[in-house]
């Protein structure tokens, strides 16, 4: 077996140590300091993701080419380090921009998304069936329990269980297609498993059928239509910031362990696939941006176009080739810092007015003009509007589908952002008209940070293509 | 590489929306000095790139260029030509007007005029462009600052329909084109977005006969062609004064510019293939807009509508791949730009007076704001293509080319002219002459300063290309030359 365990190994992990002692420390510093306000918290949490993410960036650059690790269990390649830059990146946001002054079990609030982040970063670097699916897990559990974390809200707790039990279910349906995956190959490696798929001469059907049931749980993590009914309701009852997470972060990760199983074990089977994944962007390009049309709360609304953008990422992994991949990456970066920005704003309308209606942001324009122009530029990046990052990362999905020769696929997509503008502009314009109550809302100096991040994220990738856009190609090229 | 003058030109207003954008809402002097500031400094530029551009030599000049994203071929590439110039000129003449038509606007005017300064940097950003990407990436710009002009500051009964009608329309219209646009980088293999290298990359004709009318037809949407011109007039009508200028002015240059600079110069089999299509909707623009402009009461429709009009007779002339029929779209672009500009700016005038803009309730206007009216009546006139004016030196051309084409196209279309003829003399009448309603005896007062000075350089623009065509002419046929050794014929 490659790479059994090593002492040279330890740096291509280092990252993910760090989240364990950050948890551990996140941990034992709300148990001593308990009675305190402790703010704090969030602050030492994302100092604490930012300086793994920076371990990633220095002490755990892949080799030029992949290694495996562990016994075949990770696999140290680029897809792996600019996932982990996403996903730390997204899990810091999102501890500032939630950060309150004083409340309960904040401590565990903060170790439940470490915890989760974790997971993720596994997820994308799993080389093994078996890893995969506890990295799924540990990615999930913590999330479940995020989503329902505000106990005494009633829609909090439903968002809370409907994610767990639309979670187990999916998680149980994927776990069957990876059993049937080992019963057939006699392996769990992922990198072995095409070869001896092949070998033991599969029949294409069942080739097929078992992409599909495997599809179902990633289908479920990106919230790819017809598999995103959780994601409104949840995305509305969980708390924001979580909210936020999951709409980003989490589908990233989704989308990681997407592209590196559909094209490591299923190479051969590449045709059928990619108009399997064609059709569920298709559907969720559709049906996204269409239902978010009729919504009138603003996290419904953003859920709605989470799945829509769920769609536009799926362009990307349908056309099966580099520029697809690429662009999937680099829509992912784009959509991290987009969406966390917009979640941060709903989190501080919320707090302050009590009310995710689309009305509750009449009026924004004036009480907060800088506010006002971070959520104009976030919704115009969802759009997909230069010079925001959106319009390039559509830009990269759009022009693979037109590489790759699916034209329907492209002029779907295009076509549908049609749509999604409109309502984009809609809470854009709502935001302009004049409102009742024109007090400024107070901003925390943690969430103001986030914001400040998210905005400069979003120009920097709108603009400044050619840093990030190397790291996705290098990712890209890991998978081919 | 000289002095930057095109990245100044274009990234001037840009910089300034910024700054604007920082200072406190309540500098309310200081935000509009800055724009105004930007607006002259850019036409000075403007002015020095026409005076500077090198007839004898002829091709794209100015041209600064650096490497954006290398590994798709994608640059920051700039540089203009005959064509191009005249646009760049307009489009700084129209937005410094359209700061000093807007003077007086009292509502949140930091986010106005810096709205209006990304929508400055949009267009000159797309008529710089040598990369496609680039061209794209400016041309896109304009969609938010467009939309919240129009739903924010545009007028309250019709601005949420007008302002999403436009955006919805425009934004389909590009990112079709984008598809196209995607089309032709991967067709050509070459890997780059220069679009000097897209000439001759040699498509295949199948390829460009088909993807000619995707690439086209988006782009031609902004540039108002039938049958999807209807979100110019409710756009325009619904848009506040200096946003209908700039929209009517320069925007739809910019959509009939990136059609010709992409569709026709990039794919030219395909635009003769497709040619005779174009020539009849462009004909149908001209007579249907003219005919919709007559029976209209608003004032501000007559306008929108002959905007279609005249943007008819550039497509006839792009349709028609001559030289003629090129140096007249070329020159039209211009000319209509200044002409619809000074047209809303005064329908704009009276409307801030008189509060009303149905033509029934208005007239006499003359003895309140003459200098006002004789700027009606000279853009009229240039609306008619009266010889002496420009619009004699745009139109006639195009006529001839048409001819040359297809002569039943050119009587039609000088058909739509005589139209013109008559709303414009029919409103010209009942708002300027005729009895001065009691209500306006006292309420309504002359323009201002700064709308004179507007009026006044812009009727002077207008009888001066009239008189010496050959400032304009010379300057637009190196342009055609190049577009005529891409697309063959005389």
């Amino acid at each position: 077996m490659t790479g059994a365990f090593e002492l040279s190994m330890i740096p291509a992990v280092l990252p993910e140590i760090m989240l364990i002692l950050l948890a551990v420390l996140v941990l034992v510093l709300d148990l001593v300091y308990r009675d305190r306000e402790n703010s704090a918290l969030g602050w030492i949490t994302a100092i604490g993701l930012l300086v793994a993410a920076g371990l990633g960036v220095a002490f755990s650059r892949p080799a030029s080419e992949p290694v495996l690790l562990f016994g075949g269990m990770l696999r140290q390649d680029w897809l792996t380090f600019t996932f982990r830059l996403i996903f730390m990146v997204g899990a810091a946001l999102t501890a500032l921009v939630g950060t309150e002054k004083s409340g309960k079990h904040l401590g565990e609030y903060y170790l439940l998304l470490i915890i989760s982040t974790l997971g993720m970063s596994l997820m994308a670097s799993s080389a093994n069936l078996i890893m995969l699916y506890l990295a799924i897990e540990t990615t999930s559990i913590p999330l479940y329990i995020l989503a329902g974390f505000k106990v005494t809200d009633q829609k909090s707790v439903e968002a809370g269980i409907k994610y767990l039990l639309f979670g187990a279910m999916t998680s149980a349906v994927m776990l069957y297609g990876f059993s049937l995956l080992w019963g057939f190959s006699g392996t769990t490696s992922l990198y072995e498993l095409a070869d001896a798929l092949k070998a033991g001469s599969a029949p294409p059907v069942l080739m097929g059928g078992l992409a599909l049931l495997v599809l179902v749980g990633f289908g479920f993590k990106v919230s790819a239509a017809p598999l995103h009914f959780w994601a409104p309701d949840v995305y509305e009852g969980a708390p924001t910031p979580v909210a936020g997470f999951l709409s980003t972060a989490s589908k990233a990760a989704g989308f990681a362990v997407l592209a590196r199983v559909l094209l490591a074990v299923f190479p051969d089977s590449l045709p059928f696939w990619t108009v399997v994944i064609a059709v569920l962007a298709t559907v969720s390009m559709i049906l996204g941006n269409v239902l978010a049309l009729v919504q009138r709360n603003i996290k419904r609304l953003l859920a709605y176009s989470s799945i829509a953008q769920a769609g536009y990422i799926l362009v990307g992994v349908a056309a099966g080739n580099e520029l697809g991949v690429t662009g999937v990456v680099y829509y992912l970066a784009s959509y991290l810092v987009t969406n966390l920005a917009a979640f941060g704003i709903v989190w501080l309308v919320g707090r302050q007015v009590g009310s995710d209606d689309l009305d509750a942001y009449a009026g924004l324009g004036k009480r907060n003009p800088a506010v006002a122009l971070a959520m104009l530029l976030a919704l115009l990046s969802l759009g997909g509007v230069p010079p925001l990052s959106g319009f390039f990362g559509k830009l990269l999905v759009f022009g693979a589908a037109v590489q790759a020769g699916q034209f329907w696929l492209a002029f779907v997509g295009v076509i549908t952002s049609v749509i999604g503008l409109y309502y984009y502009l809609t809470v854009m314009k709502i935001m302009y008209r004049p409102g009742t109550d024109e007090q400024p809302l107070p901003m925390t100096p943690a969430w103001r940070t986030a914001l400040l991040a998210c905005v400069a994220g979003m120009i920097f990738l709108g603009v400044a293509f050619a840093p990030w856009y190397g790291w996705a190609t290098a990712a890209a090229g890991s998978l081919f | 590489m000289g002095f930057p003058i095109l990245s100044l030109i274009i990234f001037l207003p840009l910089a300034a929306g910024l700054i604007i954008l920082a200072l406190p809402a309540d500098r309310k002097l200081a935000i509009k000095g800055i724009a105004l500031g930007a607006g002259v400094l850019s036409l000075v530029l403007a002015v020095i790139v026409y005076a500077g551009y090198d007839l004898a030599q002829g091709g794209y000049q100015f041209v600064e260029r650096m490497p954006w994203l290398p590994a798709l071929g994608i640059s920051y590439y700039v540089g203009v030509n005959g064509m191009s110039v005249p646009l760049v000129l307009l489009g700084a003449l129209v937005i410094t007007a359209g700061v000093m038509i807007s003077w007086r606007v009292e509502d949140r005017p930091r986010e106005f005029f810096s709205f209006m300064m990304f929508l400055g940097a949009s267009v000159q950003g797309v008529f710089c462009s040598l990369d496609l990407f680039m061209l794209f990436f400016f041309y896109e710009l304009a969609v938010f600052p467009k939309y919240l002009m129009i739903a924010i500051w545009g007028s309250p009964k019709t601005r949420d329909y007008g302002s999403m009608k436009l955006t919805l329309y425009l934004f389909i219209g590009s990112v079709i084109s984008l598809v196209g646009v995607l089309a032709m980088y991967f067709a050509a293999g070459q890997k780059t977005f220069d679009m000097l290298v897209l000439e001759n990359a040699g498509f295949s004709m199948a390829f460009q006969q088909t993807w000619f009318l995707v690439v086209f037809g988006g782009f031609a949407v902004l540039g108002g062609i039938f049958p999807f011109h209807s979100w110019a007039p409710d756009g325009h009508v619904a848009a506040p004064t200096a946003i209908s200028m700039l929209l009517a002015g320069v925007e739809m240059k910019v959509g009939a510019f990136a059609a010709l600079r992409v569709a026709i110069m990039l794919l030219p089999e395909g635009a003769r293939y497709w040619s005779l299509l174009i020539l009849i909707l462009g004909t149908i623009n001209v007579v249907y807009g003219a005919f919709i402009a007559l029976i209209q009461t608003d004032f501000k429709y007559v306008i929108g509508f002959s905007s279609v009009s005249h943007m008819g007779l550039v497509l006839i002339g792009f349709a028609t791949l001559s030289r003629e029929g090129l140096l007249g779209a070329g020159m039209q672009m211009f000319s209509h730009g200044i002409m619809t500009a000074l047209f809303f700016a005064v329908v704009g005038m009276v409307y801030d007076r008189t509060h009303t803009r149905n033509i029934g309730e208005l007239g006499g206007l003359f003895q309140k704001m003459p200098i006002a009216a004789i700027g009606f009546i000279v853009a009229g006139l240039v609306s008619m293509g009266m010889p002496g004016f420009s619009g004699f030196v745009a139109e006639f051309p195009i006529f001839m080319g048409a001819w040359r084409v297809l002569p039943l196209v050119a009587i039609i279309a000088i058909l739509g002219v005589i139209i013109t003829a008559g709303y414009i003399l029919l409103v010209m009448r009942r708002v300027f002459f005729g009895k001065l309603p009691e209500a306006f005896e006292k309420s309504v007062t002359d323009i201002t300063v700064m709308d004179k000075i507007v009026v006044g350089v812009l009727v002077l623009l207008m009888v001066v290309i009239g008189v010496f065509p050959s400032l304009m002419t010379t300057m637009i046929e190196s342009g055609v030359n190049q577009i005529l050794a891409l697309v063959g014929g005389a």
